[in-house]
């Protein structure tokens, strides 16, 4: 089989727009939440998230950079963001040159949970108040979720796969999962894979309020709402960006010179087939997702040094992936550390798996693991597990495993190792 | 130059995100100005609201330069 290393990162986050930055940020224990700029959501189940900050900000995002101002008025946010998260990838690589025949061979799987929702909404209301002779003829090919793969696509000249997965907050661990199977099958050389979101609207915030799955009291420290495992938590707090890393088969990427940050060796994938937004009540799918990313990675359960948990700051999801967790990994459970980066920069939905396995990667090159913020009072469950409170811990990092569960009963795992 | 022609000129700067100085009465905007069919589209909606003109699928498919859209709107307007 052919082996598949990481060779590019990009990140598009509330805590930074590229990865040094969103690291950094990370590391240093900061949050990304505040009250909701985008709209006024005094009346609404929750007025905070954690938004990506504009240009102008300390850590914010320009979306001039890399994406054309004709594209950035016709498309919704989650596209700007996967643009820009892509490109960053393809640089970090030193790809933005192939030859024809390199093109035709590099391909894209960047998806979203939900896509452009934000738009459906806008473009609803002008609908209703104005006829359809006023939306948007760029209504359709701007909300659409593999537009995100499209837009790159056409931007680099990239004529491999053109595929999106939608498989709601495992989307970005999916994405990698499926473009490491198409490198190692022989489908292309090259793939740029990741998730994207940008859901924070009234719709939005409104339906997953609705659907009881945000977090609602924290109004006056926003900081504050994202605490998986903390005994307080109430629900996630919502975030929005997007993860794309330069997947490249390793003999490739060997004959090129080209830095190398990790090897993706393990990818699980199983569906729950008992709720469609709770999980089963024993973690079986999270489980099994796990064993299976594992059982292919060939390591020992013993070998992994960091889990970067799905982790959402739900009063159920976070003890179930727990018990998972410890019923997998036994008495090794003892050698891991794993923590939740979503308490500092939310829940991404369909870009959580990307950006958080982008974490993992940064865990392998830095040997440091990220902290699980608000960490106060751990749930009885978390005994004898460290989860990292609060802040950062140096350690030990050769293999990492990051999990990523949706809506629908679906799970993905990915293992990777350093090089 | 015209009320008019500043007002269009702008949309177009605007919606197809090219510089002012390009946008000549002569520019085409397929040719010139980089637009697609659906630009077009685009534009024409934002001509009728602006001006508030109707501006029917016929005429809008003879609009291909910025001064077929001034002149279209100059004589169409209430």
């Amino acid at each position: 089989m052919r082996r598949v290393v990481v060779t590019g990162l990009g990140l598009v986050t509330p805590l930074g727009a590229d990865v040094e930055t969103a690291w950094k940020n990370i590391i240093a224990a900061k949050s990304g939440a505040g009250t909701i700029t985008k709209f006024d959501a005094t009346d609404f189940h929750s007025n905070y998230a954690c938004e990506v900050k504009p240009a102008d900000h300390e850590y914010g995002f320009d979306p001039d950079k890399r994406v054309d101002h004709k594209v950035q008025r016709q498309v919704d946010p989650f596209i700007v963001y996967g643009i820009d998260a892509a490109g960053q990838a393809l640089e970090d690589a030193g790809l933005t040159e192939m030859s024809e025949e390199e093109r035709f061979r590099a391909g894209c799987s960047i998806g979203s949970g939900i896509g452009g929702l934000p738009g459906i909404e806008s473009e609803s209301l002008v609908l209703a108040a104005k006829g359809p002779k006023r939306v948007s003829p760029h209504f359709v090919h701007g909300r659409l979720i593999n537009l995100i793969t499209g837009q790159v696509q056409i931007k680099y000249g990239l004529m491999g796969p053109n595929h999106a997965v939608v498989t709601a907050c495992s989307t970005g661990a999916h994405s990698i999962g499926d473009a490491a199977r198409m490198i190692a099958m022989d489908d292309a050389d090259v793939m740029l894979a990741g998730g994207s979101e940008g859901a924070i609207c009234p719709i939005g915030i409104a339906g997953f309020g609705q659907a009881r799955a945000l977090s609602t009291g924290f109004r006056d420290e926003p900081w504050r709402a994202s605490r998986p495992y903390d005994k307080d938590r109430d629900g996630f707090v919502m975030g929005e960006g997007a993860g794309v890393v330069c997947l490249e088969e390793y003999e490739h990427a060997k004959k090129r010179g080209a830095k190398i940050y990790a090897e993706v060796i393990g990818y699980g994938l199983s569906g729950d087939a008992y709720h469609v937004t709770a999980p089963h009540p024993e973690g079986s799918g999270a489980f099994r997702s796990m064993e299976m990313a594992m059982r292919k990675s060939g390591l020992e359960l013993g070998d992994i040094d960091y889990i970067n948990a799905h982790g959402t700051s739900t009063p159920l999801g976070d003890e179930l992936e727990l018990n998972a967790v410890r019923r997998l990994f036994g008495n090794s459970i003892a050698n891991l550390s794993m923590s939740s980066t979503k308490s500092a920069i939310g829940h991404l939905l369909g870009g959580a798996g990307a950006v958080e396995s982008i974490f993992c990667i940064l865990a392998l090159r830095d040997q440091i693991v990220p902290p699980t913020l608000n960490l106060d009072n751990p749930s009885d469950n978390c005994a004898g597990v460290d989860l990292v409170p609060h802040v950062a811990k140096e350690r030990q990092v050769k293999a990492v495993l990051n999990n990523s569960f949706g809506f629908g009963g679906t799970n993905a795992s990915l293992v990777m190792k350093a090089i | 130059m015209s009320d008019t022609a500043d007002r269009v000129k702008k949309i177009v700067v605007e919606h197809l995100g090219v510089e002012a100085g390009s946008v000549t009465p002569e520019a085409s905007f397929i040719d010139d100005l980089g637009a697609d069919s659906l630009d077009i589209v685009e534009l024409v909606m934002a001509f009728e609201e602006e001006f508030g003109v109707e501006i029917p699928d016929d005429a809008a498919e003879k609009i291909t330069t910025v001064n077929d859209a001034i002149t279209y709107i100059d004589a169409h307007q209430g």
